[in-house]
């Protein structure tokens, strides 16, 4: 087999706790599909059997329960339960399921949602046997209003600094802001190789990840890795170019713990490559004395893509982003059939209605996406907003650019805009709330709908 | 005239011998002999391909190739073999009758007249260079479907002279439409293939290894079903991959002569042979096919080449080919005091790199462009040449350029060395460099100079055609050495070679 997938489902959205105290972040509705159900997709369509879908317990249970998953997803989910309690870092994820990892292996966080081709990721892991081919992509401006933000979204995310060579390809260097003291610090060595490096910022950082099997080896040796993103991308960055006295490094000496069956015809067959190699008349630079690759046997790819979506919701932002673009990609029918829609409704061609929703007369809904079994009842107005599902909303309500959680009701003539209604909260009827954009303005009813939901 | 004056009696005599003879010599070699009759007559009307029904003239070549291979096997016994044959041509002749191939026929209606001393071998048209005929098409695509091998499609304008191969775009990959992970087609066979395509594994000795080197990982992966044999088994199991692999890249030569070698080393394991025997016996092969046909070849050839090589010479070679390079290389340490000038042409500059390693061996250079080759010639004493291929008439096939060179050094009188191993050799006979070619992607003629580019978008302009060819053939009056690892042998040589290799087999 040539790969294996590795879904991560286990984080927390600790960036939008608001949404995700009472939902864990895997089962978040976006566009009426529980959020785990796009990557899953992906994998799919490109062709995967069966996927190891790491998570906690409650997830699991959710997923065992969701018809439409079972009968939308064909592939063969391997789910592991890790403890919520643990902390475990993705790494730490990893080196848990160890013994299931036969293969290379292509790791998924749950919250990516994007149209890229996959074999361009895969095409360079598998054309240069490089050990980390990942993938990137241009951030996109948000251009919804996020409720509870003040004008536009600060520069308060650290950046990433992603340096690739003239092909735009290899990955040359990899840096937080947040790691670095007052400069980029780059190693004599990467510039002696890689006279050209292109620096970009702008890119998001999919965390989609073709790791080759040694790495795995690695990490179970090396228990102070515990993050993928945060720790292992980064050093293997680094160690491409560090002086081969080492000389193996150290995926390569977890290599020759492997079984000596393994090792003995490995030998033989890396000095046919190694014949082919030499003999072949390509190189990957020009201008040095070098051979193809430098020499060297750790090699990181990355593919940026330009256009196409690629979304992570990982904020409220992005989660808000995500429903609104996310409808349009499949050809779903927008208003499901399972919905009892009154005739007397105006459901607008933007917005999408779930199943078992039900819409009573004369309400109005544009440009919104409205989740599983909601009842709206009549003369209500939503625009731009996300209702998730189980949702209650009182005659008369006028809701705008909001989030409504779970099970949560709206009383009767409640007037709410760009707010953030949580999980099985309760707003009351002829309640004003409203938060004034780009001014401080709190109303004492936004205070109340507030400290409900954080409390 | 004669026959005129015999008289009717005489004449119906002497087609009741005639008839005697043959059936006497029926006894001894079968039917076959009626239809070689038969085929001699039908040979002096190559006029009318298209009107005579291709059962008539698809089984004679069919049965020429079996009358030679009847003769070689008297263990069986004739009758048996009479019935076998004729079932065999019932078959083939209803299921071509069936099918009505232009393309077929036209092969078909020049089969071999008298059947000589080498194996008649039937010769139908490759697929790869019969792109413009939709009948062919239509059969490729059938075939690359049964083999669940995703079809890729030309891309681009082409030039009218070369309509009828291949031009694919490296910006539309082979895996286009190969699952992840790949499942149908061997991952390695997968991972091969992208490196054909985007050039990463390039030249003919260096795609024959990687392929041999695969192969070892396929037969190490696989597993004979139940109720089948390895030896038919294995076989195939490889042609799936072998299409794929020539829609990334039309397969070299080399590359040819070597998959004949493993299908013929797989059908030859006995049955009663067990799996793992049977695997290891076939990575012993391919192990030795590459030490003896390229490792110990290329050592042999240096040998020779040495001899050739003194002090003072001015050596020019052509892009980059492995074998030439190890020459040198293996000449300089011996000591020899030469100098090398290397050639190159656009768009692939293969010569940079040919620079890289003879400069890192510290051998003194020069480096130019095609364009200066008259210009550079006269300082040059001698030229060595590698190549993709020795055709069966003493042509040369090797990297586009390389005919242009050796005529203008034959013009200023300076000698050409070509340096080939035997397991290039083909059988293929062509004069020119239209008829069986390569074609690259053509966006790789597009030069960028600050920041524009002139010819980015061709397509738009209808009347603009970009050609990037990748082979040409070298006639054998240019050439005047031919250095292989059985000696150093004349250009028209190479058909002896053939016959004496097809002798050992």
């Amino acid at each position: 087999m040539e790969l294996q997938a590795v879904l991560m489902a286990a984080g927390g959205g600790s960036r939008m706790m608001d949404l995700t105290y009472n939902t864990p972040k895997p089962l978040l509705p976006v566009g009426n599909r529980p959020l785990i159900w796009y990557p899953l997709n992906l994998l799919e369509r490109v062709g995967f059997e069966e996927v190891i879908v790491i998570t906690t317990k409650e997830v699991q249970k959710a997923l065992s329960a969701d018809h439409r998953l079972k009968t939308d997803v064909k592939m063969r989910l391997d789910v592991v339960c890790i403890q919520e309690e643990a902390d475990m870092g993705t790494a730490d994820a990893l080196r848990h399921i160890q013994q299931k990892i036969k293969t290379d292996i292509l790791v998924v966080s749950c919250d990516l949602i994007t149209d890229v081709a996959l074999h361009e990721v895969v095409d360079l892991f598998r054309a240069h046997s490089a050990t980390l081919s990942m993938l990137m992509s241009k951030v996109h401006e948000f251009t919804e209003t996020v409720p509870g933000q003040k004008g536009k979204k600060k520069a308060g995310e650290q950046r990433d600094f992603v340096g690739v060579d003239v092909t735009g390809k290899r990955l040359l260097f990899m840096a937080n802001e947040a790691d670095l003291d007052e400069g980029l610090v780059f190693r004599k060595s990467i510039m002696r190789k890689h006279p050209r490096m292109l620096i970009k910022t702008g890119l998001l950082d999919a965390h989609l990840y073709c790791l080759k099997r040694s790495v795995v080896d690695f990490l179970v040796h090396n228990k102070s890795v515990t993050s993928i993103r945060g720790e292992l991308v980064p050093y293997l960055v680094r160690k491409q170019f560090s002086k081969s006295l080492n000389s193996q490094n150290e995926t390569e000496d977890s290599e020759k713990n492997q079984k000596q069956q393994d090792l003995l015809s490995t030998s033989k067959d890396e000095a046919l490559l190694q014949l082919a190699r030499e003999r072949s008349c390509w190189n990957d630079h020009r201008g040095d004395m070098s051979e193809a690759y430098h020499g060297g046997k750790l090699r990181c790819y990355v593919h940026i893509m330009e256009e196409g979506m690629c979304y992570r919701v990982n904020t409220l932002a992005a989660y808000i982003e995500a429903n609104r673009v996310v409808p349009k990609l499949f050809e779903d029918p927008p208003i499901h059939p399972g919905a009892l829609v009154s005739e007397r409704s105006l459901v607008g061609s933007d917005s999408i209605i779930g199943p078992l929703c039900q819409i009573s007369d004369r309400t109005s809904i544009k440009r919104s996406n409205v989740g599983m079994s909601t009842t709206i009842k009549e003369k209500v107005k939503i625009t731009n907003s996300i209702i998730m599902n189980g949702v209650i909303i009182e005659e008369g309500c006028n809701i705008q650019g909001s989030v409504i959680c779970n099970n949560a009701v709206i009383g009767r003539g409640a007037d709410i805009k760009y707010c953030l209604v949580g999980s099985g909260q309760h707003v009351e009827p002829e309640g004003e709330n409203k938060i004034m954009f780009g001014n401080n303005n709190l109303d004492i009813s936004d205070l109340f709908v507030y400290t409900m939901i954080v409390y | 005239n004669e026959g005129k004056e015999l008289t009717k009696e005489e004449k119906q005599r002497l087609r009741k011998e005639k008839k005697q003879h043959k059936k006497n010599k029926k006894d001894d070699k079968g039917p076959p002999e009626k239809e070689k009759e038969k085929e001699k007559a039908s040979v002096p009307a190559p006029s009318k391909p298209a009107t005579q029904s291709p059962a008539h003239k698809a089984p004679a070549p069919v049965h020429a190739s079996e009358s030679a291979a009847a003769a070689e096997k008297p263990a069986k016994s004739k009758a048996e073999l009479r019935a076998e044959r004729r079932a065999r041509q019932d078959s083939e002749r209803t299921s071509k009758q069936g099918k009505k191939e232009g393309g077929q026929q036209s092969a078909s209606s020049k089969p071999k007249a008298t059947p000589n001393e080498l194996q008649p071998v039937v010769k139908r048209l490759p697929e790869h260079v019969q792109v413009d005929d939709p009948a062919a098409l239509k059969k490729l695509a059938k075939k690359l479907e049964r083999q669940q091998v995703p079809l890729r499609s030309d891309y681009g304008y082409k030039v009218s002279l070369f309509s009828h191969l291949h031009q694919y775009s490296r910006k539309s990959p082979p895996t286009l439409q190969i699952s992840i992970p790949a499942t149908v087609i061997h991952p390695s066979i997968v991972r091969l293939g992208l490196q054909y395509s985007q050039g990463i594994i390039a030249g003919s000795n260096a795609r024959s290894v990687a392929l041999l080197h695969t192969f070892k990982q396929v037969i190490q992966d696989y597993s004979t079903p139940p109720n089948e044999e390895l030896s038919r088994d294995l076989v195939n199991k490889l042609s799936p991959y072998i299409s794929f692999l020539s829609q990334c890249r039309p397969l070299s030569a080399s590359m040819g002569n070597a998959i004949k070698y493993i299908k013929k080393e797989i059908s030859n394991i006995p049955s009663q042979c067990k799996e793992e025997e049977a695997k290891g016996k076939l990575q012993a092969c391919i192990d030795s096919y590459i030490n003896e046909k390229i490792i110990l070849a290329s050592e042999a050839i240096s040998k020779y080449a040495i001899e050739k090589i003194s002090d003072g010479d001015v050596i020019l070679v052509y892009g980059c080919s492995s074998l030439v390079n190890h020459i040198l290389c293996k000449a300089f340490e011996k000591q020899r005091k030469f100098r090398v000038i290397v050639v190159d042409s656009r768009p692939r500059l293969e010569g940079r790199e040919a620079l890289r390693r003879l400069v890192k061996k510290g051998i003194r250079c020069t480096y130019v462009l095609i364009s200066a080759l008259s210009y550079i010639l006269p300082e040059v004493s001698k030229v060595f040449l590698g190549a993709h291929a020795l055709l069966a008439n003493g042509y040369v096939m090797s990297r586009v350029g390389t005919s242009q060179i050796a005529l203008v050094a034959k013009a200023y009188n300076v000698p050409v060395l070509v340096c080939c191993e035997t397991y290039k050799f083909c059988e293929r006979v062509q004069t020119d460099s239209f008829v069986s070619n390569e074609l690259d992607d053509p966006d790789d003629l597009i030069v960028t100079r600050n920041g524009k580019s002139h010819l980015e978008n061709w397509q738009t302009v209808k009347s603009l055609g970009l050609l990037n060819l990748v082979y040409d053939v070298t006639p054998p009056d240019f050439v005047d050495l031919v250095i292989t690892d059985l000696g150093m042998i004349p250009c028209t040589s190479v058909p002896v070679v053939l016959r004496v290799k097809n002798v050992d087999q």
